[in-house]
């Protein structure tokens, strides 16, 4: 079995949640693997990102590089072919980022390339059996990837649960030496932050969404609230645009945003067609409505008959309650 | 300054007009009543070069993998604008993984010459792969989930990326480059029936294996490193499973479901 | 003292020149000046596309008599409708007296044939009454102008500036001119009745005879002045009114005519893309639609110079009154705006910008709803929806298409719907268990035959919701008796709005389509429950069978007795009927569903304001549904308002659309448990006294449970 790596990012010192996901990612692989970590990065807080992943991960190889002080794919690219062994079988987050890094590493390393793993099913021989969702998640796909000549794969985040309870003392190997000269005809400039208050529902995994139900513009915070424990935007139904009580871009349906979450929880929504017809991909859909005879609940994963101005500030509270204890 | 430009579409079901569904054996979905339609960034693609070449000077040419049904949408973009159509069309590129299809896109861009490539993100059944590899081959810079292009002068762009949180990350990229347009960069122009019949009797070239000079071991089936095995159906509920008892029960019982489906952490 | 007579203005000396030369030199400028711009003016028209306005001179003289002579739209709105007719009348009347006075300035004794003797002094009778009544409108219009201010007169700032004194210097113009008429008259009969001639008798109380009877005691010379001065104040006011009014909206006294004869004498139809281009031919046709100013046809263009800026139809026009950025009298008033300046009178005619980006915006033209009110109010018949369409087409062609609508429309092309629904799923909504042993609703494919066909299209089709108004217009169709069957997945969408909207050849193509189909099943009628696909069937379609809309079908059977009602279970509703502007206003079908609501025994039925020809519309359907407009207000939520106004509690419809937008609108103006919507064949199908009531009641009820396929 090739040697399996875990490219991790971190952002000013603080590994990304990823990591430990891309660590049980590897342990479905080979339960007998020992991952190495590969961060790139300068300075302190590459050290801070090294010590951290050290505790997880049996050995870290680091790559320092005043050129990385910003993640560039392309740099990152160039000094992981240098870094890393004939083949190896790399794991990196199919993120923003690892989209950028992972295509083109496999060519560069003559790997196999796999790409939005959700699920790993084993070995056959030396061919993986994974699983990625098509089609907006309509439909799962079984591939299989040939490990021999080395393989990138990229992992859906949040896709794997990081396993409980590993604990490692590992120790950072610097590679920076092996990474090569590095300068990239793609520099980075800087980054614009969205406007306050932009908030870009197809770009959230939950959604907290409002209809009609929700009946007055105040009651649009007790849905806020919930949605800021759960870490999740609010989106609303047609009426609640007409009214205006949220801006157009909020609006889910086919007057408005095409939304693929994994949890949609639609309070208040009697489930117009126009309006279902905007929630896609396989999303978990919660329906909570005072009336029992909704046309959601034909639709729905889970139905809720409640009031919604009780039920939302009490899941709230107990969302909250949740998260105190978890942090104690 | 003038752009020939390269665009790579794809021909794809259209999620929302079909319902993607199993067949009967399970084991694939069921092709029978699809219909299909250029795969949505690439139509994203195709537009921003159209505006670009629009501003600049220059050619669009669009450029598919696939058989003779693939002409289809290589006609639908050139009634958008495209200036040519170009098929990739060979037995031996049947079931090749997404190298196998930069290969021949590869061997297909080094025939001309192209200042800027597009492709789109990714296809609603594949993996957002082609474009990266083909810049690897190429050796040229890429930029994935390219959401801003701003021609700065005849060498570099100035391109904007979509990251988290609705961000952006600005960046300087050299031509020639490899970029991948996000959905939303631009607002693609419609084509209808009428505008695909005006472009019917244009000439779209087919290239094989053999004119592409591409090894046939390289590509298609026997070249995969990643194939498909079969499709199937996530679990899915039927109807809502209605929660009853007390509230406290209820909101207990949907705390558990909304985390086993990663809506709480 | 000697007597003398008074000198008439053709024998007087005006300084050097004698009068009958001067008036003829200044009546020939007037004319050429006339001439000449009037030329300029129609210089466009001849650049315009080609339009077929030639046939059925009877039925159009029949139009002109109608509505050009008899001003039959004009009492619509009562003041300014008489205060017009008023005008109308007495330009009418004026005309001959007008152009006596003309010639007399050149030839001293001439008299109009047929006016000499005794009819002569009838007619001077009348034209002083007649003088004296347009002199008294211009007051009143402008004191209605200055003071009054009516609201529909006003500018919006995005429009431009108000026409207020425009308006006002016209009309001061027409009352100078009657009021310089008057002084000819009156200085003469003074002049004369001072001499102790035989004076010319004036009406009594018009403005000539009091004008006469203030002049009794002024000198004799002054009268002489008076009298020539007024003859060439009327001769300049005149040419310079005939002049003047091709540069504003006082054109419409002279193009008026010209386009009630050219008015549109179809209702509900389209018109093609190019008049005089078989469809065959189209693919040869570069550019579709209107996308430069001269691809108007020559007849829309004549409107532009026929709107009198009198803002009925953007008073009537849904669109304004919710806020969108859409108002039929400036779409008229732009166009006219733009062909001023770019054929302008003095200098060349020059190639202006695309009218999209310049005078008109993309969501203006996309704003509208075809719903045709402002059509049917506009007292010159001007035409809206085919310039409104011809403008999509154009945008259409450029793909010019706003993205809510792209998705909509290509799944039209893939799958025959807007909602991208597989096509073998279009008959899912026979389905229901309860319903098919209530009802057997075969599809007529193979060897299986009907006489009628009922067209469900798509949105009665596929929508949870209208699915019910399918069922019920099946359950009604069968209790009757009708020998019918549904096309089921061989129908594609009726392409009504796919039309509208600007796609022709989407349309043409499911048109094709459906017709290929409908004539494979043989069927001697056909039957529909949407008034989109109704107009679609009857105006859009060629040799087609015989249309009907369920609601007439109902009509006549309640006639024939096949259809008897049980009384409505609550007494305390109110109903009222909202007229779809498809049934109403575009196919006249009023009656039919009043007909109907009012057999049902113990309904009580009001009316809105709005009804009938005047219906408000909903919000428009197909693919007016995805459109995103940029509005204030939704037209439904109005329109609901409108029937709890009206004192009712549940609205009747007999359109899908409607439906769509009424339910929504109820919610969102917060009448939820107040007021519900309910389909005519719905509540035609609930009220009906059945032949087995036991049996099919039981089923009716378990039918009631909604059906949820694929909602997602």
């Amino acid at each position: 079995m090739a040697r399996i790596f875990a490219f991790i990012e971190h952002k000013s010192g603080v590994v990304s949640d990823t990591a430990g996901e891309l660590l049980a990612a590897a342990k479905k692989i080979d339960p007998s693997a020992t991952p190495t970590a590969i961060v790139a990065g300068s300075g302190p807080e590459l050290e801070a990102a090294c010590q951290s992943l050290c505790a997880s991960f049996h050995e870290v190889w680091k790559i320092a590089s005043e050129a990385l002080a910003y993640p560039n794919a392309e740099l990152i690219r160039k000094a992981l072919v240098g870094v890393l062994p004939q083949g190896s079988i790399v794991l990196a987050a199919h993120n923003h980022f690892g989209i950028d890094l992972a295509p083109g590493l496999s060519i560069k390393l003559n790997a196999a390339f796999v790409s939005d793993v959700v699920s790993i099913e084993g070995l056959e021989g030396t061919w993986l059996k994974v699983v990625r969702q098509e089609f907006g998640g309509q439909v799962s796909a079984h591939m299989r990837c040939d490990l021999s000549p080395g393989a990138v794969i990229g992992v859906r985040p949040g896709a794997f649960h990081a396993l409980e309870n590993v604990t490692s003392s590992g120790q950072v190997v610097d590679k920076s030496s092996d990474a090569g000269t590095l300068t990239a005809s793609r520099r980075y400039v800087e980054t614009v932050v969205a406007e306050a208050g932009a908030v870009d529902i197809t770009k959230h995994d939950v959604l907290v969404s409002i209809g009609r139900g929700i009946q007055e513009q105040e009651n649009v915070a007790i849905a806020q609230e919930l949605a800021d424990v759960m870490g999740a935007a609010v989106s609303c139904s047609r009426p609640v645009v007409d009214a205006k009580w949220m801006e157009k871009s909020r609006q889910v349906g086919t007057s408005g945003k095409t939304v693929k979450p994994k949890v949609y929880l639609a309070c208040g929504i009697s489930g117009a067609f126009q309006h279902l017809a905007g929630v896609q991909g396989n999303a978990f859909l919660v329906a909570i409505n005072k009336n029992p005879k909704a046309p959601i609940f034909q639709v729905a994963d889970v139905g809720i008959v409640a009031d919604l101005l009780e039920f939302l500030p009490e899941l709230t509270n107990k969302i909250r309650e949740m998260q105190s204890v978890s942090v104690k | 300054m003038t752009v020939e430009m390269l665009v790579c579409v794809r021909r794809v079901p259209d999620t929302s007009e079909n319902e993607i569904a199993l067949n009967r054996e399970g084991n694939d979905i069921e092709r029978d009543d699809l219909v299909y339609s250029i795969n949505e960034w690439d139509n994203y693609a195709v537009e921003e070069a159209l505006q670009m070449v629009a501003k600049a000077g220059g050619n669009v040419t669009v450029v598919t993998v696939g058989g003779d049904d693939d002409e289809e949408i290589l006609r639908r973009e050139m009634a958008m604008g495209a200036n040519h159509g170009v098929l990739l069309c060979d037995e031996a590129f049947d079931g090749s993984d997404g190298k196998g299809i930069a290969t021949i896109l590869k061997a297909f861009v080094q025939k001309g010459h192209y200042d800027l490539i597009l492709t789109g993100v990714q296809a609603e059944d594949g993996g957002a792969q082609v474009g990266g590899m083909l810049a690897a081959m190429l050796d040229y810079p890429f930029a994935s989930l390219v959401n801003s292009i701003e021609v700065r002068d005849g060498k570099t762009l100035k391109i904007g990326r979509e990251i988290e949180g609705g961000n952006k990350e600005m960046n300087e990229i050299d031509l020639p480059c490899v970029l991948s347009i996000q959905t939303g960069i631009n607002e693609p122009r419609y084509v209808g029936m009428r505008g695909i019949r005006q472009v019917a009797s244009l000439p779209v070239p087919t290239y094989g294996a053999a004119e592409l000079g591409v090894e046939a071991g390289a590509v298609g089936a026997s070249g995969a490193k990643v194939k498909r095995v079969d499709y199937f159906a996530p679990a899915l509920g039927k109807g809502a499973r209605m929660l009853e008892g007390s509230q406290e029960e209820i909101i207990d019982e949907l705390l558990e479901l909304v985390k086993a489906k990663g809506g709480l952490k | 003292m000697m007597v003398r007579s008074i000198l008439e203005p053709a024998q007087a000396n005006y300084w050097l020149m004698q009068g009958q030369t001067l008036f003829l030199i200044l009546h020939i400028l007037g004319v050429a000046c006339f001439s000449y711009i009037v030329a300029k003016r129609m210089t466009p028209l001849l650049r315009g596309q080609t339009d077929a306005r030639w046939d059925r001179p009877w039925t159009r003289l029949g139009m002109v008599g109608k509505f050009w002579l008899g001003q039959w739209k004009q009492p619509r709105y009562r003041g300014a409708g008489t205060l017009h007719l008023l005008i109308f009348a007495g330009f009418l009347l004026l005309a001959t007296r007008a152009f006596t006075v003309l010639i007399q300035g050149v030839s001293v004794n001439f008299v109009m044939p047929g006016l000499s003797g005794e009819a002569g002094h009838v007619y001077g009778i009348i034209t002083d009454y007649a003088a004296t009544a347009v002199f008294l409108c211009m007051v009143i219009a402008m004191i209605r102008r200055l003071v009054f201010r009516p609201a529909r007169y006003e500018v919006p700032p995005q429009y431009g500036q108000a026409r207020t004194a425009d308006a006002i210097f016209l009309l001061a113009l027409i009352a100078v001119l009657m009021a310089a008429d008057g002084l000819l008259e009156a200085s003469k009969a003074a002049f004369q009745t001072q001499q102790g001639q035989p004076a010319e008798f004036l009406a009594v109380l018009s403005l000539a005879w009091m004008l006469k009877g203030a002049l009794l005691s002024t000198s004799l010379p002054l009268l002489q002045n008076l009298h020539l001065g007024s003859y060439v104040l009327h001769e300049v006011t005149f040419f310079f009114l005939l002049c003047y009014r091709p540069f504003g909206i006082q054109f419409h006294v002279e193009t008026s005519l010209f386009s009630v004869y050219f008015a549109k004498l179809d209702r509900g139809t389209l018109k093609p893309v190019r008049w005089g281009v078989s469809e065959e031919h189209l693919d040869e046709v570069k550019s579709f639609g209107v996308k430069k100013f001269e691809d108007f046809t020559w007849k829309h263009m004549l409107d532009f110079y026929s709107c009198a800026d009198c803002g009925r139809c953007s008073d009537n026009c849904p669109a304004n009154a919710v806020g969108r950025p859409l108002s039929p009298r400036f779409l008229t008033r732009k166009a006219r705006e733009y062909s001023f300046q770019h054929y302008p009178v003095l200098g060349r005619a020059d190639q202006g910008p695309n009218l999209i980006g310049s005078i008109y915006s993309e969501d203006e033209i996309w704003s509208c709803t075809t719903c045709g009110a402002c059509e049917e109010e506009c007292p010159l018949l001007i035409e809206y929806i085919d310039k409104i369409v011809d403008l999509r087409r154009g945008m259409i062609d450029d793909g010019n298409v706003p993205q809510s609508l792209q998705k909509p429309l290509k799944a039209l092309e893939s799958r025959g719907n807007a909602y991208g629904k597989m096509e073998k799923k279009r008959a899912d909504w026979v389905k229901p268990k309860e319903f098919q042993l209530a009802c057997n609703v075969p599809v007529l494919e193979g060897e299986q035959r009907a006489d009628t066909l009922y067209f469900v299209d798509s949105i009665t089709s596929y929508d949870d919701r209208m699915q019910a108004i399918g069922r019920a217009t099946a359950k009604i169709l069968d209790h009757i008796g009708e020998n019918f069957g549904i096309l089921g997945a061989a129908e594609k969408d009726s392409g009504h709005e796919v039309r509208r909207f600007g796609e022709e050849t989407l349309f043409q193509s499911l048109r094709d389509h459906n017709v290929e189909a409908i004539q494979a099943t043989g069927v001697k009628r056909i039957v529909t429950s949407d008034p989109h696909a109704y107009n679609a069937l009857k105006h859009d379609y060629k040799n087609m069978p015989q249309v009907e809309h369920i609601s007439q079908v109902i009509a006549r059977e309640v006639k024939s007795g096949k259809i008897q009602f049980r009384p409505v279970e609550d007494k305390n509703n109110v109903y009222t009927y909202h007229d779809p502007c498809y049934l109403g206003r575009h196919n006249q079908i009023y009656d039919d569903p009043r007909d109907v609501l009012d057999a049902i025994p113990g309904l009580k039925r009001v009316e809105m304001d709005r009804s009938r020809d005047r219906s408000f519309c909903c919000g428009g359907g197909g693919l007016m549904l995805f459109y995103e407009p940029k509005e204030d207000q939704r037209m439904g939520v109005k329109r609901v308002q409108m029937a709890a106004e009206a004192g009712a509690n549940v609205l009747v419809t007999a359109c899908p659309f409607c439906m769509v937008n009424m339910e929504d609108a109820i919610k969102v103006a917060g009448l939820e448990g107040k007021m519900t919507a309910i389909d005519l064949a719905e509540l035609a199908e609930q009220q009906l006294v059945r032949k087995a009531p036991a049996a099919v009641e039981a089923a009716e009820v378990a039918g009631m449970q909604p059906e949820f396929a694929a909602g997602r």
